[in-house]
């Protein structure tokens, strides 16, 4: 954007603005908000609801504020008679086109195109309703999300998002005219499509269309059923993000209440993915070693860049479209499921309860968790590992119904065994926090020494940048590593698809020169979730990270192989990383999926 | 206003061969581009696609832009319904359009050239190609810098649309584009862009060739020219016809009429429905009632709910669905008077639908949308009873 200021007049209010300033944002600086639908700060603009229009002064039309820039002189009028009618008329159409079950909605009260309709009071339709001519297609093929054509929009936020922030394009416009909607290539249902699942397209639809696929009620009954022992986790960007569904701004951390509040619904062990994020660095951050080594001292071929596996998303997305590079992604199951695995064998074993009568729950940031858990791979305990994955933005939803005053809860602690984690867990939530936490474990484990930055913190690999890099010169080690003395190890990370895209491309290409590369599908990484709670920017998931990164600080153990409950897992149960009980039940494989 | 009468012209067909065609540019290309351009201005050339922009400004805002790459466009996805003039042009004389499309390149600097050729007209395409081949390969041995290529369309109503025709174009969905940018600024391939219909690129060839004051004295101050006509409905002599512009259309209809001509709908669906009553008052041309060509003529035997219904029908399945306007609005529009007609709903509720249409023409995204009322309350004012009876 240039920095040349351009005058104009807001219902008759000067303003002076950069040069390419929508008429939306010249607004707002003034004060006068105007409504929008499909605009959202992570997309580009598409100016197709036509929610936005204002009068400008001279023109036949009303102009798009969205997609309209700023010039020398204009006068805008955002409230005219002219803008009225037309905005009630365009709310209007859109709802003749909507199935208006809002009480019966999943997004009953979280919806956009709901708080249009009660801020313009539009009562009794004036249009034809139209839902009943068209065909309902209601798609839950896939056990993450939902798709519900009867409330869709077509304000194109969804496709936007799976184009632009994840290069997955599993979602188009299709047809034309009244037959004009969003759908997948050759109409085929969700599962049968490219789409990873990551929900991003949840996160952006502003109405009830593409919601999480919900296992509330079987939750509840689990819960409710006397000889089921429910055990939940909770993923580490989970703490950061409920709040806002409760009450909060964004970027307030609630872990304590958050554990009471599990406690109150009723669930009978409270217990940290986090405890298995620590693990995850164990068991990967020896692979990582185990490959260099292999590599540079056996000289045998290894795939290297060795990539991270934490993130469901990442990894379908990894099985359509880069199935040449599976061998690069580290055999290590997300911190989910090694946890899912543990818990009904080390847990249940250690606690005398049979795993046939448990039911395993984790709360994610995530609804590619919730395919994640049903893949075939993941019943190693014998049963299926994970049960049932629920949302932050589910988990909110079960502290309301069950009638808890959330903000006036006192903290409580994770019960234990695994429940206890370090910083180094935490910060997975954020990008750049799995390699993080691994370069803290790894340079210490080769060197004896901590990682060379001040109080652990390794900026480089913080941040929302889309693919970070970094370099770590490694010097001084330990006898049993000196083939890695005098190393640079170099690492990337990225987060979002998008980002991934570009960096798997220079992989396959050869033009980039890594060890070690971190991929999260989401952008922001987990605390940009597709489970997280509506809405997100820039700013919202900026705020999430600086909370990540203060828990971290706050915690007085910060590097993985400290947890003293891994420490003591791998003396009681699992021997050493990588060795033959984990080889069971923390490691898995991946397989190629077609891209259509 | 000045008061003409219909008169028949002969420049657009006029046969003209290849190197005839050449002749001309040569000749033209003797001249600056500004000079060109100010030659066009000065015509007072109006796009003939129906929006009718000055196509000298076109040219000269296309030329200002500083960029190494730009392109030159002819719009041949004549898609209006009752508009059928492209098609003879490209049959006939289509060098003489890639004669213009080649003095347009010239004066705005740009190097290539594209025919987007409807999807329905792809039959033309072995000729099409055969004369751009031999026009390329003519260019080339004279040593001039443009050459020309031909894309096909889908058939999709909306890719005449400038904007949807560059997104066709460049293989993606055809939908509109928010204006700004204008197409001078970003077209094809985001390029500064020159986008003319067919025909007025073949009276830019006829403007170089018998120059602008010949040009000039035809037609009227608002609405310099001659310009092909599509006519169709009821009458005796449908077909292809170029006249003067400026003439009132009760001119027209005693020519071209049954005698018994209830309406005439100018301009194709998104046009202007005129009754019997309005004849003598309505001039043909940018003062009036502006049009692409389609003349489209009703007699009494005609119920114009039908003609209404039909359009409705048409635009409600071309909306490209994605702006809300256009999209529900076609919906409600046509369901509207299918409810006023069956009694469902009051005759009044074709008031709301007037209100609703003329939201549309200022809010949808693009002429699509736009124009929908311009059939819609043109027809509802004129022939209320018979919407409702």
């Amino acid at each position: 954007m240039s920095e040349y200021l351009v005058n104009l007049k807001v219902n008759n209010i000067a303003v002076s603005v950069k040069e390419g300033t929508t008429i939306l944002d010249a607004s707002k600086k003034l004060n006068f908000n105007i409504p929008t639908l499909c605009n959202h700060p992570d997309l580009s603009v598409a100016g197709n609801c036509r929610v936005c229009v204002v009068e400008v002064k001279g023109a036949r039309l009303l102009a798009a504020s969205c997609a309209t820039p700023v010039s020398e002189g204009m006068e805008v009028f955002t409230n005219s008679e002219k803008v009225r009618t037309a905005r009630k008329h365009v709310i209007e159409l859109l709802l003749s086109e909507h199935n208006a079950d809002c009480t019966k909605c999943f997004k009953n009260g979280h919806c956009e195109l709901q708080d249009l309709a009660s801020e313009y009071r539009v009562g009794d339709h004036v249009f034809i309703d139209l839902v009943k001519s068209k065909d309902k297609i209601l798609d839950i093929s896939s056990p993450s999300i939902s798709k519900d054509d009867s409330k869709c929009i077509r304000c194109q936020r969804c496709v936007r998002t799976c184009e632009e922030l994840q290069s997955v394009s599993a979602l188009a416009v299709v047809k034309k005219g009244d037959h004009q909607r969003i759908s997948t290539f050759m109409n085929k249902p969700l599962d049968e499509v490219v789409c990873t699942n990551c929900g991003q397209c949840i996160n952006r639809c502003p109405t009830g269309s593409l919601t999480e696929r919900t296992y509330l009620d079987e939750v509840w009954n689990a819960i409710n059923d006397p000889s089921k022992h429910v055990v939940v986790q909770t993923a580490p960007a989970v703490r950061i993000g409920l709040g806002e569904d409760l009450g909060y701004e964004p970027g307030e951390r609630v872990t304590g209440k958050m554990v009471a509040a599990l406690r109150h619904i009723g669930f009978d062990s409270v217990l940290d993915t986090d405890f298995t994020a620590d693990l995850t660095i164990m068991e990967e951050g020896t692979e990582l070693l185990t490959r260099l080594k292999r590599a540079l001292v056996d000289g045998e071929k290894v795939a290297l860049p060795m990539m991270t596996s934490c993130s469901p998303g990442w990894i379908k997305f990894q099985e359509h479209m880069f199935p040449d590079l599976l061998d690069n992604l580290s055999t290590c199951k997300s911190p989910q499921q090694m946890f899912g695995a543990l818990v009904k064998t080390y847990y249940a074993k250690k606690k005398g309860i049979d795993p046939k009568n448990m039911v395993s729950v984790s709360i994610m940031p995530c609804t590619a968790k919730k395919f994640e858990c049903g893949r075939p791979e993941m019943r190693d305990s014998g049963y299926q590992d994970v049960d049932y994955v629920l949302t932050t933005r589910e988990l909110a939803m079960m502290v309301k119904q069950a009638g808890i005053d959330f903000m006036k809860l006192d903290d409580e602690k994770y019960d234990s065994i695994m429940g206890n984690s370090t910083g180094a867990a935490v910060i997975f939530g954020a990008t750049g926090g799995v390699m993080e936490a691994a370069l803290r474990t790894a340079y210490e484990i080769v060197t004896g020494r901590e990682v060379p930055f001040t109080n652990l913190k390794i900026m480089p690999v913080r941040g929302f940048e889309g693919i970070k890099e970094a370099k770590v010169m490694i010097k001084d080690v330990k006898p049993e590593w000196a083939f890695l003395e005098g190393a640079e190890l170099s690492v990337a990370i990225a987060h979002g698809l998008h980002n991934a895209n570009e960096l798997m491309k220079a992989v396959r290409a050869g033009t980039a020169s890594y060890h070690f590369i971190e991929v999260m599908g989401c952008p922001g990484g987990c605390l940009g979730g597709g489970g997280q709670p509506i809405p997100t920017s820039p700013e919202i998931r900026q705020k999430r990270a600086t909370a990540i990164y203060a828990e971290d600080e706050g915690l007085p153990l910060r590097k993985s192989h400290e947890n003293p409950e891994v420490a003591q897992i791998y003396k009681d149960f699992l021997g050493e990383p990588l060795g033959h009980k984990s080889h069971d039940l923390l490691h898995t494989h991946y397989k190629e999926r077609k891209r259509y | 206003m000045e008061n003409k009468i219909l008169k028949k012209v002969d420049y657009i067909f006029q046969e003209t061969s290849v190197s005839e065609v050449i002749d001309i540019i040569i000749k033209t290309l003797a001249k600056s581009p500004d000079d060109i351009i100010l030659d066009v201005i000065d015509s007072g050339l109006k796009g003939r696609g129906g929006a009718g922009f000055p196509t000298g400004l076109k040219w000269k805002f296309t030329k200002n832009e500083d960029n190494p790459v730009k392109y030159v466009i002819c719009n041949a996805d004549e898609g209006e319904p009752g508009t059928f003039k492209d098609r003879e042009i490209l049959e006939t004389v289509a060098c003489k359009v890639l004669g213009g499309m080649t003095i347009c390149g010239y004066s705005i600097g740009a190097k290539e050239g594209y025919i987007y050729l409807r999807g329905e007209y792809n039959y033309l395409l072995p000729q099409l190609n055969k004369v751009i081949d031999e026009f390329n390969k003519q260019l080339k041995s004279k040593g001039i810098d443009f050459v020309i290529f031909i894309k096909s369309g889908s058939g999709a109503y909306i890719c005449g649309e400038e904007s949807a025709l560059f997104e066709s174009m460049e293989g993606k969905r055809g939908e509109p584009r928010n204006k700004p940018p204008y197409p001078a600024v970003s077209g094809y391939n985001s390029k500064p862009t020159v986008i003319n219909n067919v025909e007025t690129l073949v009276y830019v060839t006829m403007i170089c060739k018998m120059g602008v004051e010949r040009f000039k004295a035809l037609g009227t101050k608002d609405s310099r020219g001659s310009k092909v006509f599509s006519v169709s409905g009821d009458t005796p002599t449908p077909g292809i016809f170029e006249l003067e512009l400026g003439m009132p259309l009760a001119d027209f209809v005693e020519d071209f009429g049954d005698g018994d001509t209830k309406a005439v709908q100018v301009g194709g669906a998104s046009g202007h429905c005129v009754p019997r009553k309005q004849l003598k008052d309505t001039i043909i041309g940018f003062e009036g009632i502006p049009t692409g060509g389609s003349m489209m003529i009703f007699n009494s035997s005609r119920s114009m709910y039908n003609v209404l219904h039909d359009y409705l029908e048409f635009f409600n399945e071309e909306s490209c669905g994605q702006c809300t306007p256009c999209r529900v609005g076609c919906q409600q529009l046509l369901k509207g008077i299918e409810s006023v007609k069956k009694g469902e709903r009051k005759p009044l509720y074709l008031d709301e639908l007037k209100k609703l249409a003329s939201t549309m023409k200022i809010a949808a995204k693009c002429g699509l949308g736009q124009s929908v009322a311009n059939p819609f309350n043109s027809i509802v004012d004129n022939f209320r009873e018979e919407i409702i009876y």
